[in-house]
C-alpha cells in the first residue's frame, strides 16, 4: 500500500506536450479517476506511473521512495490493459501466475495462489482454458486476476471497460469498486466516461491538453465544476451552457434576457457589455408555468422518452438546451414552451470558461 | 500526434539489429560499391588481370555502348531489347493481365473451383525454376511436346517452339510461372474493398463492367502499382530463360541477366560483367524511383 | 428466362474454370505422369505400366542422393535457420525500440536489396566469397543466400511484428519481467508464427535457387538439387529422361509439402513479397 505522487511532471513526444507540470498527491489507499476526453494526457499519466513512459521533466513517487527512473519490474505495481493483453499461448492460470513466475515463486504455490485469486473472481472453472476460448467479460476477469495476484502497491487501470458491452460493463464496474475497497490497494483508474469516474472513484482528476483542471471528489466535481470544460464533460446530457452579454442588470441574449440580481457576490467587477456563459444542468429544468419568473423561452426541437424520464430540447437563441423531465408520461403540450429553473443551480462562467466564483 | 511505445532500451535494441545489419553490408552494400569499381578495370577470373586489375577507365562502358555494335545479336543493345520485350509482354501483359483477370473471375466465389483453379496458379508459381524449366522444354518439345499434341488435336501445324519461337516461348513461359503472384495480389485488393461499397453500386444500379472501372480500380490503385513494379522489377532480373533456352538460339533470347553471366563467367571478363551489372542497378533504381514517387502521390491525393 | 441465363452462367463458370485450369495443370502433367514411366520420353502418355523403378535409380544413384538429401538440405536449412533468427530480432528491434529512422531503415532496406539482385551483383558477389576463401563450400552458399533474402525477411517480419499489441510486453513488463524475460517468455512465443512463415519463405527460396551455387561452388560432390539435375545425361549426351524426371519430383516434394503445411496452418496469407 502506498501513495502515489507527482512533482511537476511533463512528458513531450517531439515537439507536441502530452503532459504539461502535473502534480498530485494520491493518497493511500485511495481510488482515483483520471478522466478526459482521447489525446488529453490520462493515459500517458497512468503509463509514467508504471514506468512504461518515462517523463521529460520532473519527479515520481510511490510510497517514500523515488521511482522515476525505475525499471516497471522494480515498482511492484499491477496493471489491466484495455484489451487484457492476456498472453495467447498461456492458459488462463499461466496468465495469472505469470507475475509470481518472475518473482521466482515455485509452480506448486503459484498455481495455489492463482487459483485462489481466480476463485474470488469467480474464473476458477476457466483455469485451464486459452483467453481466445473464453468471453470477453471473462477475459477482464482473468487480467484483473493477473494483475492482483502479486499484491502490489498500487493497481493501475487503462480503460479497463471499455471493450464490454453496455450490460457487462455495469457489472464490472461494481465489481471492480467492491474488489478495491475490500483489498483498500491504492488505484488509478483511467477512463473517457464520466459516469464510470463518477461512480467508481474517490476523487476525479479530470484532465485536458495535458493538464488537471479539476481534481476533487467526484460530486464536488459534479456540482461545482471550475471550467465550462469540466462542466460540459460531467454529466450525460451534459450540462447546457448558453452564452450571453451582461448588461444593466440583466443576461442578454438574442431571445431572453433573464435579470441578473441575484448573482451579484459573482458578478462583482464585472463589466457592462461583458461575454459570459450561463450554464444549467438539464435535471434542473423544467417546463415553464406561468408562475415562474426565470424563464428560457424556445421553440421545440426533439422530445426523447427513455422511460423513467424524458429529455426535451428546445432551441433558445441559437443554442440548443436539453431538459430532463422525471415522468414517466413524456410531456405533450409544449406549444409556446419554455424552460424554468432556479437561479441557485446557474453556474457562472466568465469568457475564458473559468468559473466565477462569490468573492 | 506522434508517439510510438518503445518497449526495448535503444541498447538492446542495436544488438538485436546488429547481425543483420552486417550481413547486409557485407552482401548489399559491400557489393554495391565493389561493382562501381570492378567495372573500372579489366579484371578477370584467371590471368595476370585477376590478380593486378588494371583501371581502363570508361572502357568497359564505351564497349558496351559502342554505337556500331550496339543492336549486334549478343550486343548489350540487343539484349536489351529483348528484355525490354520480355518485361513488357511476359510482366506487364501477361501475368499482370492474367492475374487480374484470374482475381477478378473468382472475385466473391468460393468452392472448390475457385480453390483447384487458385491452387493449380499457386503451385506452378512456387515449384523450383529448375523443375519448371524441364516441364516446359518437355511441354514445348517439337516432337513429343503436349503443347504441338494439343495444336495438333485441332488440326494445327506443328511449331518448333524453342528454335522457332523462342522469345515468344519464354514470354509465355515467365507469364505462366508468375501468374499466381498478381493474382493473389489482386484478390487480396479486392478483399480489402468493403463490400458495402460493391452493394451500393448494385443499389443504383451499376453493371459488372461500370463497378470494376468506377469502384474497384480506382479502390486498388496503390496495389497495381505495387504490382506492376514488383513484377517488372523480378521479370528484368530473372535468370531462368537460361534454363530454359540458355540465351539461345544466336542470343536470341539472351536477356541482360543471362548476358552479365555469359560476359563475367564464360569470358571470365569480370570489367565488362560488372559494367553491365551497373547498368542493371542504375535500371533497378530507376524503377524503385519511380515506385516511390507514386506511392508518395497516391498517399498525396488521400 | 432467368432460370436459362442462370444455368448458362453456371456452365460458363465451368468452362472458363477449366481452361485455366488446363493452362496451369497441362504444363505439368508431364512431371506428374513421366516419373513413373520406364519409358519416358518428352511426351505425356500415360505408362503402360506404372512402375517405381525410375525412382530406384534415383536413389542408387549416390551423386544424386547426396546433392538432393545432403546438400540441398544442408544449404536451405543452413539458411533458413540463419534468416529466421537474424530476421527476428532485427524486425523485433526497428519494431520496438526507439530507433532513429527505423522506417526509413526497412524502407531503405527493400530498396536496396530490389536494386542490387544476385543477377546484377554476381561478380562482385562471386569475388566477395573469392575474397573470403569460401568458393566450393556450404558456408560461401549460406551466406550470400541468408545477405540476399535478409532485406525482404526483415520487412515481412517487421510488418508481423507491427500487428501484435505491444500490451502483451507492455503487461509482461509490468507483471516485473527483466526484458530478455520478456522477450523469451511472452514475445517470442507471439512471434512464433511468423518466424515459421519467414522460415518456409526462406527454405523454399533457397531450396529452388539456381543461380547462387551455380556460380559458387565446382565440386560435385558439393552441388544442390537444383544444379545437380542438369548432370544426368549419357556418355553420347543425351539427357536420361528417366531419371531426370524422377528426381524433378522428388526435388519438388518438399516445397509443394510446405506449402500444404503453411496453407493448412495459417492459411496462405499474403505478405508483400513472399516469394522474389
Amino acid at each position: 500500500m502506498a501513495k502515489v505522487t507527482f512533482r511537476s511532471i511533463t512528458k513531450q513526444f517531439g515537439s507536441f506536450t502530452a503532459v504539461d507540470d502535473v502534480s498530485f498527491e494520491i493518497e493511500d489507499g485511495e481510488f482515483v479517476c483520471l478522466l478526459g476526453p482521447s489525446g488529453c494526457g490520462k493515459t500517458t499519466t497512468l503509463r509514467m506511473i508504471a514506468g512504461l513512459e518515462q517523463p521529460t521533466e520532473g519527479r515520481i513517487l510511490i510510497g517514500d521512495s523515488d521511482v522515476t527512473d525505475a525499471k516497471p519490474k522494480e515498482r511492484d505495481i499491477g496493471m489491466v490493459f484495455q484489451d487484457y493483453a492476456l498472453f495467447p499461448h498461456m492458459t488462463i492460470a499461466e496468465n495469472i501466475a505469470y507475475p509470481l513466475k518472475v518473482r521466482s515463486v515455485n509452480k506448486h504455490d503459484r498455481h495455489e495462489r492463482a487459483a485462489e485469486v481466480a476463485k474470488s473472481l469467480q474464473i476458477d472453472q476457466l483455469l485451464e482454458r486459452r483467453p481466445g476460448q473464453i468471453s470477453g467479460g471473462q477475459q477482464q476477469r482473468a487480467s484483473v486476476a493477473r494483475a492482483v495476484v502479486h499484491k502490489p502497491r498500487v493497481y493501475l487501470f487503462d480503460e479497463p471497460l471499455s471493450n464490454l458491452d453496455a450490460k457487462l460493463r455495469l457489472e464490472a464496474r461494481s465489481y471492480l469498486k467492491h474488489l478495491q475497497r475490500e483489498l483498500g490497494v491504492t488505484s488509478v483508474y483511467v477512463t473517457h466516461d464520466q459516469a464510470e469516474a463518477m461512480a467508481m472513484a474517490d476523487r476525479v482528476a479530470v484532465m485536458n491538453h495535458g493538464k488537471i483542471v479539476q481534481f476533487g471528489p467526484p460530486l464536488e466535481v459534479y456540482r461545482r465544476p471550475g471550467t465550462t470544460f469540466v462542466a460540459n464533460f460531467l454529466g450525460s446530457p451534459p450540462m447546457n451552457l448558453l452564452p450571453v452579454t451582461y448588461s444593466n442588470g440583466a443576461f442578454e441574449a438574442a431571445d431572453f434576457s433573464l435579470d441578473a440580481a441575484p448573482f451579484g457576490k459573482e458578478l462583482r467587477g464585472v463589466a457592462n457589455g461583458t461575454q459570459l456563459t450561463l450554464g444549467i444542468r438539464p435535471e434542473h429544468l423544467r417546463l415553464s408555468t406561468d408562475a415562474d419568473h426565470w424563464v428560457l423561452p424556445g421553440a421545440v426541437y426533439a422530445v426523447e422518452p427513455l422511460g423513467p424520464e424524458s429529455l426535451v430540447t428546445l432551441r433558445v437563441a441559437d443554442a440548443l438546451v436539453t431538459a430532463r423531465l422525471f415522468s414517466d408520461e413524456p410531456p405533450t403540450q409544449l406549444d409556446g414552451a419554455g424552460f424554468g429553473f432556479d437561479p441557485a443551480n446557474i453556474h457562472l462562467f466568465a469568457a475564458d470558461g473559468e468559473r466565477l466564483t462569490r468573492g | 500526434m506522434h508517439k510510438r511505445r518503445t518497449i526495448l532500451p535503444l541498447r538492446t535494441g542495436l544488438i538485436f539489429l546488429a547481425p543483420a545489419s552486417l550481413f547486409i553490408a557485407a552482401f548489399i552494400l559491400l557489393p554495391f560499391f565493389w561493382i562501381a569499381g570492378v567495372s573500372f578495370t579489366n579484371r578477370s577470373l584467371t590471368g595476370v588481370t585477376a590478380a593486378n586489375p588494371e583501371f581502363v577507365g570508361l572502357k568497359n562502358y564505351l564497349k558496351l555502348f559502342d554505337l556500331s555494335s550496339f543492336l549486334q545479336p549478343g550486343q548489350f543493345g540487343s539484349s536489351l531489347v529483348i528484355t525490354g520485350q520480355f518485361v513488357f509482354w511476359s510482366a506487364i501483359v501477361g501475368q499482370a493481365v492474367l492475374g487480374l483477370i484470374l482475381a477478378w473471375f473468382f472475385y466473391r466465389r468460393t468452392g472448390w473451383v475457385k480453390e483447384s483453379v487458385q491452387t493449380l496458379a499457386i503451385i506452378a508459381w512456387i515449384i523450383p525454376d529448375v523443375v519448371v524449366a524441364f516441364a516446359w522444354s518437355a511441354f514445348l518439345d517439337y516432337d513429343g511436346g503436349t503443347l504441338n499434341w494439343l495444336i495438333g488435336l485441332f488440326g494445327g501445324e506443328k511449331v518448333d517452339w524453342l528454335l522457332g519461337l523462342p522469345l515468344l516461348s519464354i514470354i509465355i513461359f515467365n507469364a505462366w510461372r508468375g501468374a499466381a503472384f498478381s493474382m493473389l495480389l489482386f484478390s487480396s485488393a479486392f478483399g480489402s474493398i468493403p463490400p458495402s461499397y460493391l452493394e451500393t453500386a448494385d443499389v443504383v444500379g451499376a453493371g459488372a463492367w461500370q463497378r470494376l472501372k468506377d469502384i474497384i480500380l480506382p479502390l486498388i490503385r496503390t496495389h497495381i502499382v505495387t504490382d506492376l513494379i514488383l513484377i517488372t522489377l523480378w521479370t528484368f532480373n530473372t535468370f531462368s530463360p537460361f534454363l530454359l533456352t540458355g540465351g539461345g538460339p544466336a542470343f536470341k533470347t539472351e536477356v541482360v541477366s543471362v548476358l552479365t553471366y555469359r560476359v563475367a563467367f564464360k569470358y571470365f571478363d569480370f570489367g565488362a560483367g560488372s559494367a553491365i551489372g551497373m547498368v542493371m542497378m542504375i535500371i533497378n533504381l530507376a524503377f524503385a524511383l519511380v515506385y516511390l514517387s507514386l506511392l508518395r502521390r497516391q498517399e498525396g491525393t488521400r | 428466362m432467368n432460370v436459362v441465363r442462370h444455368v448458362l452462367g453456371r456452365v460458363g463458370f465451368y468452362v472458363v474454370s477449366s481452361l485455366f485450369a488446363a493452362i496451369f495443370a497441362l504444363p505439368l502433367l508431364w512431371l506428374v505422369v513421366a516419373p513413373f514411366s520406364t519409358k519416358a520420353n518428352l511426351s505425356v502418355s500415360l505408362p503402360e505400366q506404372w512402375s517405381l523403378s525410375n525412382f530406384a535409380r534415383v536413389f542408387a544413384n549416390s551423386f544424386a542422393v547426396r546433392a538432393l538429401f545432403q546438400n540441398s538440405v544442408i544449404q536451405a536449412v543452413g539458411t533458413m535457420v540463419l534468416v529466421t533468427l537474424l530476421a527476428t530480432l532485427a524486425a523485433y528491434a526497428l519494431s520496438r525500440a526507439p530507433i532513429r529512422g527505423r522506417d526509413t531503415i526497412s524502407y531503405g532496406l527493400v530498396l536496396f536489396s530490389s536494386i542490387v539482385t544476385g543477377t546484377a551483383a554476381m561478380v562482385p558477389i562471386f569475388l566477395l566469397i573469392f575474397r573470403m576463401g569460401l568458393i566450393d563450400t556450404h558456408l560461401g552458399v549460406i551466406l550470400v543466400f541468408t545477405g540476399g533474402l535478409l532485406p525482404a525477411a526483415v520487412f515481412i517480419m517487421r510488418d508481423f511484428v507491427d500487428s501484435i499489441p505491444r500490451s502483451y510486453e507492455e503487461s509482461a513488463l509490468v507483471s516485473g519481467a527483466s526484458h530478455w524475460g520478456m522477450f523469451r517468455d511472452i514475445a517470442l512465443p507471439i512471434v512464433r508464427p511468423g518466424m515459421m512463415v519467414v522460415g518456409v519463405w526462406t527454405f523454399v527460396n533457397v531450396w529452388g535457387g539456381f543461380l547462387v551455387p551455380f556460380i559458387l561452388l565446382r565440386s560435385p560432390g558439393k552441388m544442390p538439387a537444383s544444379v545437380a539435375i542438369y548432370s544426368f545425361y549419357t556418355e553420347g549426351g543425351t539427357p536420361i529422361i528417366t531419371l531426370t524426371t524422377a528426381y524433378a519430383l522428388l526435388y519438388t516434394l518438399p516445397v509443394l509439402a510446405l506449402y500444404l503445411f503453411v496453407n493448412w496452418k495459417y492459411g496462405f496469407r499474403f505478405f508483400g513479397g513472399i516469394k522474389s
